[in-house]
């Protein structure tokens, strides 16, 4: 005891001392301990023992005993408890453990004492060294994107050229796969899709936001103006006043209308980064509000998670599936591959980069055949020929009976294994053959709905029967594709089906287009955006399975159980009411529960508040949400967001956030974690990036972190937000949480700005995927799910179906509802609600639309903001001053309407008008329009939401009824017309 | 002395465009004394990615050809610029950008269309290989290192390797008959410049079609057999690398001693001459 309080002396003395001399000689803590005069006090609970540090104009004192009056008090329980979190070596565990038990308390004003915290924390780092001097002037940084992990080479402060990133001899060579007598290894580099390498545009990019702006007719303590949402303009104001007119609207929204009334939500994806990302410091940041958060839907998984789940489970991969070295079995065992709706070239995968492209370029050299089945000739068809089948969009799953009509009829499928490893395979049998209907589902019948010529068909299913088949369906196993077609519950079902009557698991036969599953090391630990970051929230994020034990934290939990399903915010704003369903990805069950808005006793939403990319470009029938903006229930409206773009030009205020050039974060290139688990089997080297800082914010602008920070010091929840924690504190906790610091120090990390994990040995890689399904063992594979309760038969035997087994006849969907005429728990075929049969649209608007995920852009990352990116022929041409979005059309149905090629076309509908490029093609069948969705700009010629876009929002066409009616699900079958544009603003 | 070269496969294009926006990356705000001014943020190509689609739905393919500066080796640029454009012992042929300034005529000196106009700096400019990073050590230029796809790649090779190189790789130069010796060289050019025909083979069986997997096709020059192809399992075959408007083909096909009506083409661009039956 009397040591200890000898040491807590001896302790408080030094801290001066060092602080000091940190001082003199780091200019940049000089400048921070100029930034504020304070007194700061620490002491024991008890008053028996204590010094105050006395910061005036950059100088810093301190005195023994205890301050009359200090600002900030840390009292700690003890002289004990002290001197441990004293040390610079403290135990981030036993810290917060600490925190949680009142042993360590502070008093002051919140603003002041995560102040004091931060200056503590930066003494660790002075001084600290990053980025690698290439001479002349030029520093290497290092930083992560949606579109890979690049280098940033700085000079005079300023980016003069951004790179993938090549490795050097320091770096783990690739692994090597051996097939058919061939050795294939990838090339000792990292890839990057273009609107990675596009960056340096979209830095400096002229539609960059530089200061916070206010709309010239809000007036927040009078005339409020909505009507005027998206059509007034703005004027600059200064952050104190933004962030004070923010702050007040917080509290004026907790005080006047309580839990509930403030809504957030951001674009599907935001600049990369585990700090900065939109599950980390934006939801930690509101759960310390209370707020309605925007519940999404599994936007580029509908028809997996309301469908396919339900036959074999994989809840945990949003009813994807697992690819665990699914690359070399691939490669040594399958004889064919069919990518059905399958673009990985044009997604990469989902955030791949180009790694993917590299390995199916080795399909030429193992001469193994490839089919692609979708309506477009996509980009992965074009490089990697072999038979394009082009169904009508939203048929495919015509196609699907009758392979199965095929290989039941001509006994090419494997009966011992649907008879020991699926569940109720005949009563589907019964319906495939008509025995139920009296319709065969051959494939002649199949033809009346696809287009498909019986031949084909018969042909496809003949050579899948009878030949070792991997199935690619979507980006990856899921993304995109049709599980979004309004039939895409249909179709992913489907897709389980036909690998359930050849073997999923038995070796040359699975999932996956050599895009996932490659032999890196997934045993080496380090977490994926989805993990949560420094949210600290357990049920909002992965934060729960993999973060929260490793990366101690004060928890952190939203008190509002109240949510707006994303594709009904705006019937949620103009109707006040409105139904979703659950993205839940613990079981299968949890989608079934409906939820409604607004909750019992709960306020509606009054204040909006959004970040990150617009949803005009990427959520559905999307003019409705230019109309909500104009709703008087909207009270304020704050967006902050990097470019002025989008929904930024709805708002109220607009807070400009800088880049992650211009501020600090950590990530791994395509580690999502959580729903894609072990997605970065994507990449051929698992690449873990220190986000530098690599240039200071643009104008104003500031990084997210900082914007929330400075909000919460003036609603006086700091502490409880930051921990007292900067970005960079976070980013090194971050990285104490993972496995590296057994591979690299933090100062290498920093310096170096990356590493790259080796691979396992051969004799190390991963089981593939559903081989122990196939073999009857317990699954081997290295991912936690499904979880325990799950299991029907024992921990990790079978599938996380009740049967364990693959199901052809739905346990779950009989159990919930047996008689729902779009989910029937046997999967039927079922028309489109908007297709080629529904004849009075049809007649009216005779063109079906395919819009998938875009190329070029990822969500409205890339597009758009004067990025380089438009000025890439495919994907925005220049006509008369004006960047327009392309839209593609079969050289048949150009000629009947007059387009040729580079027209200015508009495709319109009931709910919208597009003006596009045209391009024509035979790379869709007539009948089909392909045009990207997901742009970024939004530019009604006249009224938002009721004229012409020349944007580009290709979603303003699409309908907003769910996928299905028991979904929170998107679909983009649309129907439209097409015709040259001459000027109009009008839709028709 | 060895010569730079780019190595373009068009057969692995897939117009990502990295090469396009790698370039404006390094150029776009960047000046390179020596070299180059800056290239405008938007409307220069330096690297061009150009499109073609061969055939008709749904028997098409598409193919991309990245098209840069050709660094002649008689260069009608160099001829024409009075002095202002130069090429190197290295092979890089660059526009001086004090010499060629207010020099718009020279847009047209190019047969390739490589040269682009910068309005604000009023001056000529076009692909410099990045030679301001060759010179400084690098091994790639921005775009050949972006092109992940192994589609371009940049070379320093002898006069005897690169003829090797030719021979081994079936290389070829871009209309090589306007005799401006580019030292750019493709492989698989066939892809934009050649034209197929391609058609599906099917027999029937009673009431059912299917695809005659195995039919032999075989294309004819009047009486001439010229070439013969095997139907794949949907009956697909084709017969490519043919020259464009090149006159009336026939086909027909053969099957377990069963052959089909000879079908006469007149090839323009490529054909898809639809179904067959046997």
């Amino acid at each position: 005891m009397v040591f200890d309080k000898t040491q807590f002396s001896v302790v408080l003395y030094g801290m001066e001392k060092v602080m000091r001399l940190a001082a003199k000689w780091y200019p940049e803590f000089q400048k921070r301990l100029a930034e504020k005069n304070l007194v700061a006090q620490f002491q024991l609970r008890d008053n028996s023992q204590g010094r105050a540090f006395t910061f005036k104009d950059g100088k810093v004192s301190s005195t023994a005993g205890i301050h009359p009056n200090p600002d900030v008090v840390l009292s700690f329980e003890d002289a004990a408890t002290a001197c441990r979190f004293l040390s610079p070596f403290k135990d981030q565990m036993d810290f917060i453990s600490a925190v949680k038990a009142f042993q360590l308390e502070t008093r002051g004003s919140d603003e002041d004492v995560v102040w004091f915290s931060e200056t503590m924390n930066m003494m660790l780092d002075l001084g600290a060294d990053y980025g690698v001097d290439m001479g002349k002037g030029v520093t290497r940084y290092t930083n992560c994107t949606n579109g890979g992990p690049v280098f940033v080479y700085v000079k005079d402060g300023k980016i003069i050229r951004i790179t993938p990133m090549d490795f050097d001899d320091e770096d783990a060579d690739p692994w090597v796969i051996t097939a058919h007598g061939k050795k294939f290894s990838p090339p000792k580099k990292a890839t990057l899709s273009p609107y990675g390498l596009a960056w340096k545009s979209m830095i400096y990019s002229k539609d960059r936001l530089l200061y916070p702006m206010k709309r010239v007719d809000f007036d927040p303590n009078g005339e409020r103006n909505p009507q005027n949402r998206g059509i007034s303009g703005y004027e600059r104001i200064s952050w104190d006043e933004a962030l004070d007119i923010v702050a007040k609207e917080i509290k004026h929204a907790k005080q006047v209308h309580g839990p509930g009334a403030i809504l957030n939500g951001s674009g599907s994806h935001h600049t990369w980064g585990a700090i900065g990302y939109w599950l980390s410091a934006r939801l930690r940041f509101f759960n310390t509000l209370g707020f309605t958060p925007v519940g999404h839907n599994p936007d580029s998984w509908e028809g997996w998670y309301w469908g396919a789940s339900h036959h074999w489970g994989q809840t945990a991969h949003n009813g994807g599936g697992e690819t665990y070295n699914t690359v070399e079995d691939l490669m040594q065992n399958a004889e064919m591959v069919v990518f059905w709706s399958s673009d990985p070239e044009a997604t990469s995968g989902v955030y791949g980069a180009g790694d993917g492209t590299i390995r199916r370029q080795w399909l030429k050299d193992l001469n193994i055949p490839v089919v692609h089945i979708d309506p477009y000739y996509n980009h992965t068809a074009a490089l990697f020929p072999g038979k394009w089948l082009a169904p009508k969009p939203g048929t495919d799953n015509a196609m699907v009976l009758a392979i199965a009509y095929v290989w039941i009829t001509e006994d090419l499928y494997d009966k011992e294994y649907v008879a020991t490893r699926t569940h109720g395979f005949d009563k589907w049998k019964t319906h495939v053959l008509g025995e139920d209907d009296g319709i065969p589902k051959s494939p002649e019948w199949q033809e009346a709905e696809t287009g498909i010529p019986a031949k084909d068909l018969r042909a496809l299913a003949r050579e899948w029967g009878t030949k070792r088949t991997y199935l690619a369906s979507g980006g990856i196993v899921a993304f995109g594709g049709a599980c979004r077609q309004s039939t895409g519950t249909d179709w992913a079902r489907g897709m389980v089906y036909l690998m359930g009557m050849q073997g999923l698991g038995k070796p040359g036969v699975n999932m996956g287009g050599l895009q996932q599953g490659t032999p890196v090391d997934t045993r080496f630990f380090w977490p994926g955006y989805s993990e949560g970051g420094m949210s600290a929230d357990t049920q909002g994020t992965g934060a729960l399975v993999n973060m929260y034990q490793r990366m101690p934290q004060t928890p952190s939990m939203n008190t509002v159980q109240q949510t707006v399903p994303r594709l009904k915010i705006p019937e949620a704003i103009m109707e006040g009411h409105c139904e979703g369903y659950p993205t839940d990805p613990r079981t299968i069950e949890g989608q079934f529960f409906k939820y409604g808005y607004p909750s019992p006793g709960h306020s509606k939403v009054s204040l909006y508040y959004k970040y990150g990319g617009s949803h005009f470009g990427t959520m559905v029938d999307t003019n409705r949400y230019a109309k909500m903006y104009r709703s008087e229930s909207l009270e304020c409206v704050v967006n902050q967001s990097i470019w002025f773009e989008g929904e930024a030009k709805y708002a109220d205020i607009i807070l400009p956030a800088c880049t992650n050039f211009e501020r600090w974060d950590i990530g791994e290139h395509a580690n999502c974690g959580g729903y894609i688990q072990h997605s970065f089997t994507q990449s051929n080297h698992r690449v873990i990036v220190m986000q530098h800082k690599a240039i200071e914010p643009l104008g104003e602008s500031k990084p997210d972190y900082q914007i929330f920070k400075e909000l919460a010091d003036r609603l006086g929840v700091t502490s409880a937000f930051t921990e007292g924690a900067s970005e960079f504190d976070w980013c090194k906790r971050y990285f104490a949480a993972t496995d590296v610091p057994r591979k690299m120090s933090w100062k290498k990390f920093l310096k170096r700005g990356y590493y790259v994990v080796p691979p396992l040995p051969e004799d190390r890689r991963d089981p593939v995927s559903y081989r122990w399904f196939y073999e009857g063992r317990p699954k081997d594979t290295p991912e936690l799910t499904p979880l325990p309760g799950d299991y029907t038969d024992g921990f990790r035997k079978g599938l996380g179906t009740q049967t364990g087994k693959i199901e052809f006849e739905s346990s779950s969907l009989k159990r919930f509802d047996p008689d729902d005429p779009e989910r029937p728990p046997v999967m039927k075929y079922r028309q489109s609600w908007e297709g080629p049969n529904t004849t009075e649209l049809f007649a009216k608007y005779p063109l079906q639309l395919l819009s998938p995920h875009p190329k070029f852009s990822f969500h409205t990352m890339g597009d758009g903001k004067d990025s380089v990116i438009n000025d890439i022929k495919d994907h925005r041409v220049l006509i008369d001053g004006w960047y327009y979005w392309v839209a593609r059309i079969n050289s048949q149905d150009a000629a009947a309407r007059g387009i040729k090629e580079n027209d200015l076309i508009k495709l319109y509908n009931d709910r919208g008008a597009v003006v596009c490029a045209a391009q024509v093609t035979d790379r869709v069948p007539p009948g089909v329009v392909h045009s990207y969705e997901s742009c970024a700009v939004y530019a009604p010629m006249g009224k938002p939401g009721e004229t012409v876009d020349r944007g580009g929002c290709i979603n303003s066409l699409t309908p907003s009824r769910m996928i299905i009616k028991k979904s929170h699900g998107m679909c983009n079958s649309t129907l439209l017309e097409v015709c040259k544009w001459n000027g109009e603003e009008s839709f028709s | 002395m060895s010569k730079w070269y780019f190595i373009i496969d068009v057969s692995k294009c897939w117009d990502c465009n990295n090469c396009l926006i790698s370039c404006k990356d390094e150029h776009e705000g960047n000046d390179w004394p020596g070299y180059t001014l800056s290239q405008p943020l938007h409307g220069h190509r330096w690297m061009d990615v150009l499109r073609t689609e061969r055939g008709q739905y749904p028997l098409i393919d598409v193919a991309y050809r990245p098209s840069p500066c050709m660094q002649c080796q008689d260069a009608p640029c160099v001829k024409a610029s009075g002095g202002a454009i130069t090429r190197r012992p290295d092979g890089i042929v660059l526009i001086d950008q004090e010499k060629a300034k207010g020099k718009k005529e020279l847009l047209k000196s190019c047969p390739y269309g490589a040269i682009y106009w910068n309005e604000e700096k009023s001056v000529p400019q076009k692909c410099t290989m990045c030679a301001h990073l060759l010179d400084d050590g690098w091994k790639q230029t921005r775009c050949s290192q972006a092109c992940f796809a192994g589609a371009l790649k940049v070379v320093k090779l002898e006069e005897g390797e690169l003829a090797r190189l030719i021979q081994e790789e079936g290389l070829e130069q871009l209309e090589p008959e306007r005799g401006t010796k580019p030292n750019v060289y493709y492989k698989n050019l066939y892809r934009f410049n050649k034209v197929f025909i391609a058609g599906s083979a099917a027999v029937k069986k009673g009431e059912i079609v299917d695809c005659a997997k195995g039919a032999k096709a075989s294309l004819y020059r009047g009486q001439d057999k010229i070439a013969e192809a095997v139907a794949d399992a949907f009956g697909d075959f084709r017969f490519d690398k043919l020259p464009e408007d090149s006159g009336v083909y026939g086909v027909d096909l053969e099957l377990d001693g069963r052959r089909s009506q000879r079908v006469d083409v007149e090839l323009g661009k490529s054909k898809n001459i639809g179904t067959l039956f046997v």
